[in-house]
């Protein structure tokens, strides 16, 4: 015989009597833990390629020198004006290494790349296309957004009069890696450029107008010396983009946009999953610690002269109630377990058919170590939550009338 | 020797504090001394479940001073009560009450394991001794279902005697066998009353076994007849 605490006996001895409400709740408790972290999991990784596929190219936070406003003379009453909004020229930060500075010692800010962009032709032999032209530190630059991640030949290298374009570009120019082009600004400035490196960004806009040239050649071609339109950051915590954006506007007087403002669209689409999800698992856990509890309240009422008999025998009530919690808490880990394990499987047999358009895996078969055990500690919780009432009234039980029925 | 239960004006009712008090016992009085054999009989409806109740701590007295091995249960918590309700009083229902989960040899053994929270070897052995003197060793490892009604009552015995408890209270354990399993369930009572100086409290309505007992305590309306 199997030495076990009176309570730990009794208890698995009373789950392995209701062989079939036992099997039939671990069975429930089994579903809602695998439906849970298989979402999760699903989600999350779903989310996480969608994050990477779009902030990839971007940066989170982009300061930009303030819009240039019309300030009227006229008083503003009684005076008839049209005012037509001023066309923005090109403008360069003021006092940019400050700025710079002060966003690098930002707490929760990762890198920052300081970035000259203006408009341009790329001309080859008759061809020639409207391009933006984006004077870089490539090192800085990389730090914001991983462009050999995305370079199809050559390297990602625009030092001295090396330029780095797009797929698309380098095919209407009908250029490749070593050939020259030349890069014309408005103003009838240019410049003969060898290209060091083509990339595919994932974008055919991006593809066709960007084109990576040194920041030094870029402030003498766009006739800005020492000057910078634009400082690019990376944020450690993706959604502490805003709060982080905020402060810095106040500080700065500058632009300072946040990618959830650039793509509200995309944050309310997670947001929703996000939600949805919750709802799910908030339905499924409801779910659960309500069939726990209706089989151990059943239970109770089945077991009640057996209880009366334990009563009788000296069994403390206290003891009586942890013979239940104990069954509630056993339904919650093993079905936990099982429900780990049967999600795993759900997460292997989707990767196995679910693929992306390029190929590549949708989802991949890897368990979040941290969801898994924050489900099982859920479902253990949620076990013996629902275990509580009915292992209430067992132990308050009178024997003698629990005998008599 | 001295008396393992003294009950002193104990009284009973039910539906205190509604409209319909009904008081059951009126006023008992009872000594039982160690190692006694005693027999309580009377119609049914006059209070024997209920005094046996009482004097196993199941239920409480409405009033009335109850005191078992000399001590004032009044004085008691209620994990005392528990306490001394599962150390010194063994339990012979009408019914079995074997818990049908268990092997007989497990339900013999539940009273140690409650007592310690853990099943020892020696539980173990006790209650295989206890089997073999009730004659059912070689039942020792079936379920209460695989058994007679007879063998069922025996374990309930061997059970009841697991903590070696110096009162045993048995209310009508041969009530539904029949008369030659009746006859054994109550010799083997008698013999463990010989044995091992256990005092034994028996309700029963068979008037042919309570002659045999030491001495008859008759109940009629909540009050024991003169000469008990």
């Amino acid at each position: 015989m199997l030495r076990l605490p009176f309570a730990l006996m009794v208890s698995l001895r009373y789950l392995r009597e209701g062989r079939m409400q036992t099997v039939l709740i671990l069975a429930g408790v089994t579903a809602g833990v695998a439906v849970i972290i298989f979402l999760t999991t699903l989600i999350s990784q779903l989310q996480a390629s969608i994050i990477d596929k779009t902030l990839g190219s971007q940066a989170h936070i982009v300061l930009k020198a303030a819009q240039a406003l019309n300030r009227t003379t006229l008083p503003a009453d009684q005076t008839a004006a049209i005012i037509q909004p001023r066309a923005q020229r090109l403008r360069a930060i003021d006092q940019w290494s400050a700025v710079a500075q002060l966003a690098t010692q930002t707490p929760g800010v990762l890198a920052v790349s300081a970035l000259l962009s203006g408009a341009g032709f790329a001309t080859r032999a008759d061809a020639s296309q409207p391009i933006a032209m984006m004077g870089i530190d490539t090192q800085a630059y990389q730090r914001i957004v991983r462009m050999e991640k995305y370079l199809k030949a050559g390297r990602f290298e625009v030092s001295g009069a090396n330029a780095v374009i797009g797929v698309e570009l380098a095919k209407d120019l009908g250029v490749t890696v070593g050939d020259k082009i030349r890069l014309v600004t408005m103003d009838g400035r240019n410049d003969l450029f060898s290209i060091a490196g083509i990339f595919d960004i994932g974008n055919r806009d991006l593809n066709r107008r960007w084109v990576f040239i040194s920041v030094k050649v870029a402030q003498t071609l766009l006739d800005l010396p020492g000057g910078i339109t634009q400082i690019d950051l990376r944020v450690a915590d993706l959604f502490a983009a805003e709060a982080i954006a905020r402060p810095l506007q106040a500080q700065t007087g500058l632009q300072v946009e946040s990618w959830m403002q650039s793509n509200a669209q995309l944050l309310s689409a997670l947001n929703s999953q996000s939600i949805s999800n919750n709802l799910i698992r908030a339905f499924v856990t409801v779910i659960v610690a309500v069939g726990i509890a209706s089989v151990l309240v059943v239970s109770v009422v089945q077991k009640q002269k057996e209880i009366g008999i334990l009563r009788a025998m000296g069994a403390s009530p206290q003891r009586i109630m942890v013979v239940f919690l104990l069954q509630g808490g056993f339904y919650g880990l093993l079905g936990s377990a099982l429900g780990s394990g049967l999600a795993l499987g759900l997460l292997n047999f989707f990767s196995r058919i679910t693929r992306n358009a390029d190929g590549s895996v949708l989802v991949s078969p890897d368990l979040d170590i941290a969801v898994v055990l924050s489900a099982c500690a859920l479902a253990l919780g949620v076990g013996l939550l629902a275990a509580a009432l009915p292992a209430r009234r067992a132990a308050q039980l009178d024997p003698v009338q629990a005998i008599r029925v | 020797m001295g008396n393992i239960v003294e009950l002193r004006q104990v009284r009973k009712s039910y539906g205190e504090g509604t409209p319909v008090v009904t008081e059951v016992l009126h006023g008992i009085d009872l000594a039982i001394a160690e190692g006694e054999f005693a027999a309580l009989t009377g119609p049914s409806g006059s209070g024997k479940s209920t005094l046996l109740n009482i004097i196993g701590l199941l239920e409480h007295a409405s009033s009335g001073q109850l005191r078992i091995n000399g001590q004032d249960t009044a004085q008691l918590n209620d994990a005392a009560i528990t306490a001394l309700r599962g150390r010194s009083i063994g339990f012979i229902f009408q019914f079995h009450h074997l818990l049908p989960g268990f092997s007989a040899l497990e339900n013999v053994m539940m009273p140690a394991i409650i007592d310690s929270g853990w099943p020892s070897a020696q539980a173990q052995d006790k209650a295989m001794q206890l089997l073999t003197q009730v004659g059912l060793k070689d039942a020792a490892h079936k379920r209460p279902a695989q058994l007679s009604g007879g063998m069922q009552q025996r374990v309930a015995i061997a059970r009841a005697l697991s903590l070696s408890p110096r009162l045993i209270l048995a209310d009508e354990p041969t009530g539904n066998l029949d008369t030659h399993s009746a006859d054994e369930v109550f010799e083997l009572l008698q013999s463990i009353n010989r044995e091992r100086q256990s005092a034994c409290l028996i309700v029963t309505h068979d008037a042919r076994l309570a002659a045999r007992c030491q001495r008859q305590v008759r109940m009629v309306d909540g009050q024991l007849l003169p000469g008990a």
